[in-house]
């Protein structure tokens, strides 16, 4: 072996986060710190409608406002009016029609960010007011108003497999509802966009694909995408809200127009409006079972509210569907799901896209089997849980890992955490802490399980590939290597496993992370749990190549000039669904399980969640450290999801934009995770590593809620769960 | 408001921030928070709320921990101010940092300088506080990513170092 293989800090050690010191220190810079000599101030003048025609709009008091160097409408996007993910209908700025409070209307760019607000004020804009469709359901009705021309559909599918009216023993059914959750990163959104002397511009940027930003930007900024050129700027966390575009083309555009640098950050409220959210759901389900408890026939009928433009709706309802009969070995299903449009702020990405509202459901369905059964719900589980080789509902088997009986197993052998009485305690660990005016006289406890799964990295045909650099050369201070990708760390650490693959593969401890840009190909998305496969996979083959080169040339300390190497990985081919919904759509899945422990005072609706306990695939844990971090990190959004976090949508107007309002997790309601990992190599990625940071947000929503069912005995069909759903018993 | 905002003159204000005393002229209206990132040029403490409810921004001011979203700068005139930049002793990181990045407890870190700054100012009130002391002194600071779990291994860590040195 002619590399000296140290292994100091490589993988399945929990190595120090690279870029932990500058955060600590506040000297990492993110988005919003950005600035350049002369810049100006971007602001967004947004619809106060849902739903409106725009009669007129008049800019000129806005263009003669103090320190205002540009005022732009959709008249001024110079190239393609529309952009989107995966569909592109959702106007730069609106056009002739807005499809929701909150739409960008105009934009102006002035000498600082008051006078920019100040002269939105300025902007006439007669809109003539149309009635908006604000329910999901009620935009499928023949009579509804259009949200588009082509009507309200976004997608339906269905999945039929084996014989849909298969008979049971025992049938069980129900309707169930999750919220409009916010991603709610801490970060708000912001970049700069610089012009260049080609004639280009350079946006400088907080995403979470820097190649799928550049896509849509380029044609609406009508330049070739050479000259359009993304970097990569600090990133305040993402969950998906960094997905779809938000001000990046409208700074690209002001700074073109103006000549000078552009910067563009929202404020808390605007960042409501600024990206998409997680979609709600309604769901009707039947479940039918043997009197063994053997699942024999699972019919669903789901529905999400896509809002007014398509984003990743398609994506997110296929995941839903296809996951709606859970991690279960069933003969025969009938699984239906459709996206609409409303005139509500449109969904797209956030962590777990899909599989949550589906678990939601499957999972209380599976509660109300066994307790039909009077069966343990945990038995009942481990009875039907899939395993490597089931054949799921699109008649896909599953290839690799399926720790499902595991997980189940792991939470089986926890021990619940031990009861305390109520009186003895600190008020501040009674359900509602200081808000608890009781003392604890009417405290229920209860359990619940939930189990689930996620699909890893995209789906149904996409090739989501990753490109890689590597570049060793030898210095005095010995060998050092050199890696640049378009990865983009979120904060979920694919940076540090970067580093530590390198190390692993190449035996050098010196490794230097090159700032992700649209130089080299794309990464893919930072979401779908899909870059340390990904990202990492493309790593490893570059320095497997880098090593066989400096092999050739007889080893490190021959190496005279620096051996570098280029690699793409993709995953293996996936396939779309056909019309009776079969095919082989998903990569790879993990899978995990939850436990929660909670207390709910029934005098006064309020909870505390005294454990959760969350068993998960990781295939190998890569970073044990930064694992635990996203299966607690993924935990407290489910936990928000299931008893704080909802938009609150009037009439489509969000009426709760701001942190005072959305209640988010504090540390007050966040209780110890328990993380079992379970580690089963998967075939085929690299080091086995399964993507580890949605699993727990898609069951511990509905293990607390089944927790909350347990201690009260009511249905609690909606998520978040509200002190009124709990009180009176 | 901005277009009066023009008029509106300018006000000095001389704050002694980390120890050195500083002068910029603001609006009258610009929260302190403003005042040290636009005219101070230190980014560390962060916007993420403007509303005191998120703790991003959590400076001190002569020695008590506010929201520096919520205090105007000229509240600060003629008083002294410390953020996360001073928390570094000649380049070396406060124990509550170094506690942060060996326990895992920063992801996306937007949130970080004000939990270091949260917790550094608990465990100078409180060397070893009760779990329900931490809980309760950091429930004004707002995390998105981590769960808390690895915030709280920090502040144990950090309260251990601390009680090691005395």
């Amino acid at each position: 072996m002619s590399i000296d293989i140290r292994r100091k800090g490589g993988v399945g050690e929990s190595v120090r986060r690279v870029d932990g010191v500058p955060k600590v220190r506040g000297e990492f810079e993110y988005a919003s710190d950005l600035r350049r000599d002369g810049m100006l101030h971007g602001a967004t003048l947004r619809s106060p409608h849902p739903h409106a025609r725009i009669v007129s709009i008049d800019i000129a008091a806005a263009i003669a406002a103090p320190g205002v160097r540009a005022v732009l409408t959709h008249a001024d996007v110079p190239g393609k009016k529309t952009f989107g993910l995966d569909v592109q209908d959702q106007p730069v700025l609106a056009i002739d029609v807005v499809r929701y409070a909150g739409e960008p209307v105009a934009i102006v760019a002035a000498e600082d960010p008051e006078l920019a607000r100040a002269a939105l004020k300025q902007i006439d804009v007669n809109y003539e007011v149309l009635t908006p469709v604000t329910d999901m359901e009620r935009a499928l009705e023949p009579n509804s108003p259009s949200v588009h021309p082509q009507g309200n559909i976004v997608r339906t599918l269905q999945v039929v497999h084996g014989d849909p009216n298969a008979s049971a023993d025992v049938w069980v059914e129900g309707s169930y509802e999750t919220g409009m959750q916010d991603q709610a990163p801490l970060g708000p959104e912001a970049g700069l966009a610089v012009p260049a002397a080609d004639g280009g511009v350079e946006l400088f940027i907080a995403t979470q694909w820097l190649h799928a930003d550049l896509e849509q930007l380029a044609p609406c900024l009508g330049l070739p995408a050479e000259k359009v050129r993304l970097h990569l700027s600090g990133v305040g966390g993402a969950f998906g809200a960094r997905e779809d575009v938000s001000m990046q083309i409208h700074a690209c555009l002001l700074a073109l127009r103006t000549g000078r640098p552009v910067k563009m950050s929202y404020g808390r409220q605007e960042s409501f409006y600024g990206h998409v959210h997680r979609h709600p759901s309604r769901v009707w389900m039947r479940h039918g079972a043997r009197r063994d408890g053997t699942l024999v026939n699972v019919q669903a009928r789901l529905l999400v509210d896509g809002g007014a433009y398509t984003s990743t709706s398609p994506a997110v309802i296929g995941n839903a569907t296809t996951f709606a009969a859970g991690p279960y070995e069933v003969a025969n299903a009938r699984l239906e799901g459709t996206a609409v449009f409303t005139n509500n702020p449109p969904c797209g990405a956030m962590r777990g896209f899909g599989a949550v509202q589906a678990c939601f459901a499957y999972e209380a369905q599976m509660d109300k089997l066994a307790m039909a059964l009077g069966l343990d719900p945990l038995e009942l589980r481990l009875k039907n849980a899939v395993k490597t080789g089931s054949v799921l509902p699109t008649g896909q088997p599953i290839i690799g890992a399926a720790p499902v009986r595991e997980c189940l197993l792991r939470l089986q052998d926890l021990p619940l955490p031990a009861e305390e009485p109520p009186l003895d305690r600190d008020p501040m660990l009674l359900p509602g802490g200081a808000g608890n005016v009781g003392h604890g006289e009417a405290l229920k406890r209860g359990v619940g399980v939930a189990v689930g799964y996620k699909n890893l990295a995209y789906s149904e045909g996409f090739d989501d590939s990753s490109e890689a650099w590597v570049r060793v050369s030898v210095d005095r201070e010995g060998p050092m290597a050199e890696v640049k990708t378009a990865a983009v760390d979120v904060g979920q650490g694919i940076d540090t496993i970067v580093a530590q693959i390198v190390r692993t593969e190449l035996g050098i401890d010196r490794v230097l992370i090159r700032q992700p840009d649209t130089s080299i190909g794309s990464a893919g998305s930072s979401s779908a749990s899909r870059q340390t496969m990904m990202t990492g996979g493309a790593v490893q083959l570059a320095c497997q190549a880098v090593r066989a080169e400096i092999d050739a040339q007889g080893g490190m300390p021959e190496l005279r000039r620096p051996v570098e190497a280029t690699r793409v990985f993709h995953h293996r081919p996936t396939g779309k669904l056909d019309a009776n919904g079969q095919g082989d759509p998903h990569v790879s899945f993990a899978f995990g399980a939850a436990r929660a422990v909670v207390e709910v005072d029934t005098d006064l609706g309020l909870v505390r969640v005294v454990q959760l306990a969350v068993a998960q695939d990781v295939g190998r844990a890569l970073n044990p450290q930064s694992v635990m971090g996203q299966i607690e990190g993924g935990s407290a959004q489910g936990l928000g999801l299931a008893l704080m976090e909802e938009v609150a949508l009037v009439d489509g107007q969000v009426k709760n934009a701001s942190f005072t309002d959305y209640l988010l997790p504090t540390i007050l309601d966040m209780p110890p995770v328990v993380c079992e990992l379970v580690e089963e190599p998967e075939p085929g990625l690299p080091y086995g590593a399964k993507g580890v940071g949605e699993p727990s947000t898609v069951v511990v929503p509905a293990a607390v809620v089944a927790a909350l069912r347990h201690a009260t005995g009511r249905e609690l069909r909606r998520a978040p769960v509200k002190p009124d759903d709990l009180v009176g018993l | 408001m901005g277009a009066q905002r023009a008029k509106v003159a300018d006000v000095v204000v001389r704050t002694r921030v980390n120890g050195e005393w500083r002068e910029a002229e603001v609006w009258p209206g610009a929260s302190l928070l403003a005042f040290l990132r636009e005219q101070l040029g230190l980014f560390g403490s962060k916007n993420a709320c403007e509303q005191g409810e998120c703790g991003s921004c959590s400076v001190w001011l002569d020695g008590a921990l506010v929201c520096s979203c919520l205090v105007l700068a000229a509240q600060a005139n003629d008083r002294e101010v410390r953020t996360v930049e001073g928390l570094t002793d000649a380049g070396r990181l406060h124990p509550v940092q170094e506690a942060f990045v060996e326990a895992g407890a920063v992801q996306c870190g937007f949130c970080t300088p004000g939990f270091v700054v949260a917790v550094a100012d608990l465990l100078e009130k409180d060397a070893s506080p009760s779990p329900a002391t931490v809980r309760e002194a950091l429930s004004g600071n707002i995390c998105r990513c981590t769960g808390y779990a690895k915030i709280l291994d920090a502040v144990n860590l950090a309260a251990a170092r601390l009680l090691e040195r005395t």
